[in-house]
């Protein structure tokens, strides 16, 4: 065979993997088995009668290894090529599997959706914008409308100012650690865990001898004198107590976030204001506020786009039934249990251009960095 | 000088006193169904959970049997006290401080005699809800009227295990393919590198509603619904662009000389990244990995919508106790507390890490 590859010298024998002909077969064979192997865990996992616990280690180990041995596999094909084509490519090794997943799962499905929503139920026929005057004029969507905004107005407001609260006196306290990790750790459990926990809270039994309430609300405001109530039930009230759960999981991030900007401001500047006669008010207001409005704003953003997809609790707690239903347990209603996929994706588009101005927002920074090229 | 330290004194109580009650609102919910959890099924539906700790409570001390020839219709006489029937069924305190009460509808015509005492710790303890809740099979307990009830339990035990298949790789996946892609956008030229990454921080707040209908569509045609693959990519295609945005940041600010002196001796790319970059990104890895693995794991609307009930993980089972049998308060109780076991873990001994992902992540929506 005659040898072509300038690196080698016909003095040395090479290994087999290392001349161009063991090279190329290298190339195509690893792929190919890296593939095979793959195929064959996925055969085991969908088809396998094994104990549980057996698939859920063979899921995990083929999940994890499986995209570890394709970085390595596609790598070593690639330093396999010539050094101009193998500095061209390789960059796309390196990001191409999240660019693909990226366009995959979140590009190009934003414009489907958008062609989807001028469909009709099946996605058969173009109906035009009729999704679209659903969305913004049928009865069930404007009180979906209506309950966003008391969960982003209201919900948002006593995240921000619970959050501020708690952040500004916790800095005062010798035990801010053990404040902060009681009101942070509701952000570990989910919403359905939440859910649960609060649906319990409210409980309500009715009235009649020998009933003893059982929910800690109403234990409460018997015990206050009052009656019991079925608080989920009557609307337009059960949205804050809704709210309320909101309230109870999201405080602790705004009071994380807000801590760390006050731990920011320069004990200076405060050491200053307060010896020439500031009080702490006038400090809060004319110093702390200030110097964290910038984050006190990207907290609220954050919230305020969070409570726009809220789900997880109205699904678990009432199904948006009693006048407390919101546009993403609407999105799912429409494409799950009425089977509407024209309506949904309107629904979805809807979601999406509230968003647009703090995507342009979050642009517009990031073109302003000097970091990136 | 004296009255400012007494003022600040003050402040201080203060401050501390409306701390310990918004903590003490905070802590209450999750700590009743902790104990609910712990108490017999017949008990939760007839006493609150607040009633294991010590209190004062009406305790049956004797009967009085009210004879045949009194009509209950009209006031009936007790003791020298006269009282109608409604009146009686609410319970009578007598000066005394014993209390009677009628016991179930007229036809018994019983009275209990109630006493006021003291209950200090009469509570009876189980583990038979958790038992209950994680099994898969069939399972017996007490309903709110004694009787015992058979029915298939719930499974929260697989649906564990399921979530820990879904977590896991959903949890490194994505880190493994952003950290590939946040060393190529930070350390490597190709064409469209700005504008690739333009896209990703654009895709940063979009709501996942968008990709729901088309995904599941092509699950469908590709026959992946249900299957542990399907959900993995779909955590990661939404999780992405966080992990790129994060990851970018902190690998694109790692010291140039070291990648720089490493290039010299001859060091690949691939070699530079797995033997120096992911050393030393790991406090930037293990603040997304918490991060998302919290995410993945409290998630209920993506598994509800790509696992569905085959593979169903414990926020979808948990979910379908509520929807099922919302007055099932043993088995709910327990059921949220196991789903709650994990993430709190995870959470409370890698707290600094998770703090840090949010400070540098807030742009999320």
């Amino acid at each position: 065979m005659q040898n072509a590859n300038p690196d080698t010298s016909p003095a040395q024998p090479q290994p087999w993997f290392r001349t161009k002909a063991g090279r190329i077969a290298l190339s195509i064979l690893m792929p190919l088995f890296t593939f095979f192997l793959l195929w064959q865990g996925f055969l085991f996992l969908r088809d396998s009668e094994a104990p549980q616990i057996v698939i859920v280690l063979v899921a995990i180990l083929w999940g994890v290894g499986g995209v570890a041995l394709l970085f390595t596999i596609l790598n070593l094909v690639v330093e396999q090529l010539p050094e101009v084509l193998r500095q061209n490519i390789q960059p796309f090794v390196f990001v191409g599997p999240a660019l693909l997943l990226l366009t995959w799962f979140l590009a190009l499905p934003a414009f489907r959706t958008l062609l989807l929503s001028f469909q009709d139920a099946t996605g058969r026929k173009f109906t035009g914008i009729e999704n679209y005057i659903f969305a913004f004029t049928d009865r069930v969507m404007l009180e979906a409308f209506r309950n966003n905004l008391l969960w982003m107005l209201v919900g948002t407001f006593f995240c921000v100012s619970l959050g501020l609260l708690i952040a500004v006196l916790a800095d005062r306290s010798r035990y801010e650690n053990i404040y902060k990790a009681i009101i942070f750790m509701p952000m570990a459990i989910s919403f359905v865990g939440a859910g649960v926990i609060w649906k319990f809270v409210y409980t309500y039994k009715g009235e009649g001898a020998g009933i003893s309430e059982i929910g800690l609300l109403n234990a409460v405001v018997l015990a206050l004198g009052g009656t019991s109530q079925p608080w989920l039930q009557q609307p337009p009230w059960n949205n804050l107590f809704l709210i309320v759960i909101m309230v109870w999981l999201q405080t602790g991030f705004a009071m994380v976030i807000i801590s760390s900007a006050i731990k920011g401001i320069s004990s200076e500047v405060l050491e200053a204001a307060r010896v020439d006669g500031a009080n702490e008010f006038q400090v809060f207001f004319r110093i702390i506020i200030p110097s964290i409005q910038g984050t006190l704003l990207t907290v609220t953003t954050t919230i305020v786009i969070f409570s726009l997809k809220l789900f997880d609790i109205v699904r678990v707690m009432t199904g948006g039934n009693n006048g407390t239903n919101v546009i993403a347990n609407e999105f799912y209603l429409q494409r799950f249990t009425y089977g509407h996929a024209g309506r949904a994706s309107a629904i979805a588009i809807v979601l999406l251009l509230a968003v647009v101005p703090v995507m342009v927002y979050n642009l517009r920074q990031f073109r302003d960095r000097k970091a990136f090229l | 000088m004296n009255s400012h330290k007494r003022a600040k004194q003050f402040s201080n109580i203060l401050v501390n006193a409306t701390l310990i009650i918004i903590s003490l609102i905070w802590i209450i919910p999750a700590f009743g169904i902790l104990v609910t959890s712990f108490r017999n099924s017949e008990d939760i539906f007839t006493s609150g959970w607040w009633t294991v700790f010590p209190h004062q409570a009406y305790i049956k001390t004797g009967e009085i049997k009210i004879a045949p020839e009194v009509d209950v219709n009209g006031p009936i006489e007790i003791n020298g006290i006269t009282h109608t029937f409604e009146e009686w069924r609410e319970g009578i305190v007598l000066p005394d401080g014993s209390k009677l009460t009628w016991y179930g509808n007229k036809r018994t015509r019983t009275v209990e005699v109630q006493q006021q005492q003291w209950m200090w710790f009469d509570v009876n303890l189980t583990l038979d809800n958790y038992k209950n809740v994680i099994s898969g099979q069939e399972i017996r307990f007490k309903g709110a009227d004694g009787n015992e009830i058979v029915r298939k339990g719930n499974d929260l035990g697989g649906a564990f295990l399921n979530s820990v298949a879904v977590a896991v790789p959903a949890t490194i996946i994505p880190i493994l393919i952003a950290a590939f892609a946040a060393y190529g956008f930070a350390w490597m030229n190709f064409p469209g590198r700005k504008f690739f990454f333009t896209l990703v921080v654009a895709l940063l707040v979009v709501p996942l509603q968008i990709a729901l209908v088309p995904i599941l569509q092509d699950f469908t045609r590709l026959n992946l619904n249900g299957t542990f693959l399907a959900i993995w990519m779909a955590h990661t295609g939404f999780g992405l662009p966080l992990a790129i945005y994060l990851l970018f940041n902190y690998i694109s600010e790692l010291p140039r000389e070291t990648l720089e002196a490493a290039f010299i001796d001859g060091a690949s790319h691939f070699t530079i990244f797995t033997e120096l970059i992911l050393p030393l990104s790991v406090p930037a890895l293990a603040s997304f990995a918490i991060f998302q693995f919290l995410w993945v794991w409290n998630d209920y609307l993506v598994a509800l919508v790509f696992l569905g009930d085959s593979n169903r993980v414990i926020t979808s089972a948990l979910a379908a106790i509520v929807g099922e049998k919302g007055q099932d308060w043993h088995l709910l109780t327990s059921g949220a507390f196991i789903s709650m076991l994990l993430p709190l873990a995870v959470f409370f001994s890698l707290q600094r890490y998770f703090v840090r992902g949010l400070l540098a992540g807030s742009v999320k929506g």
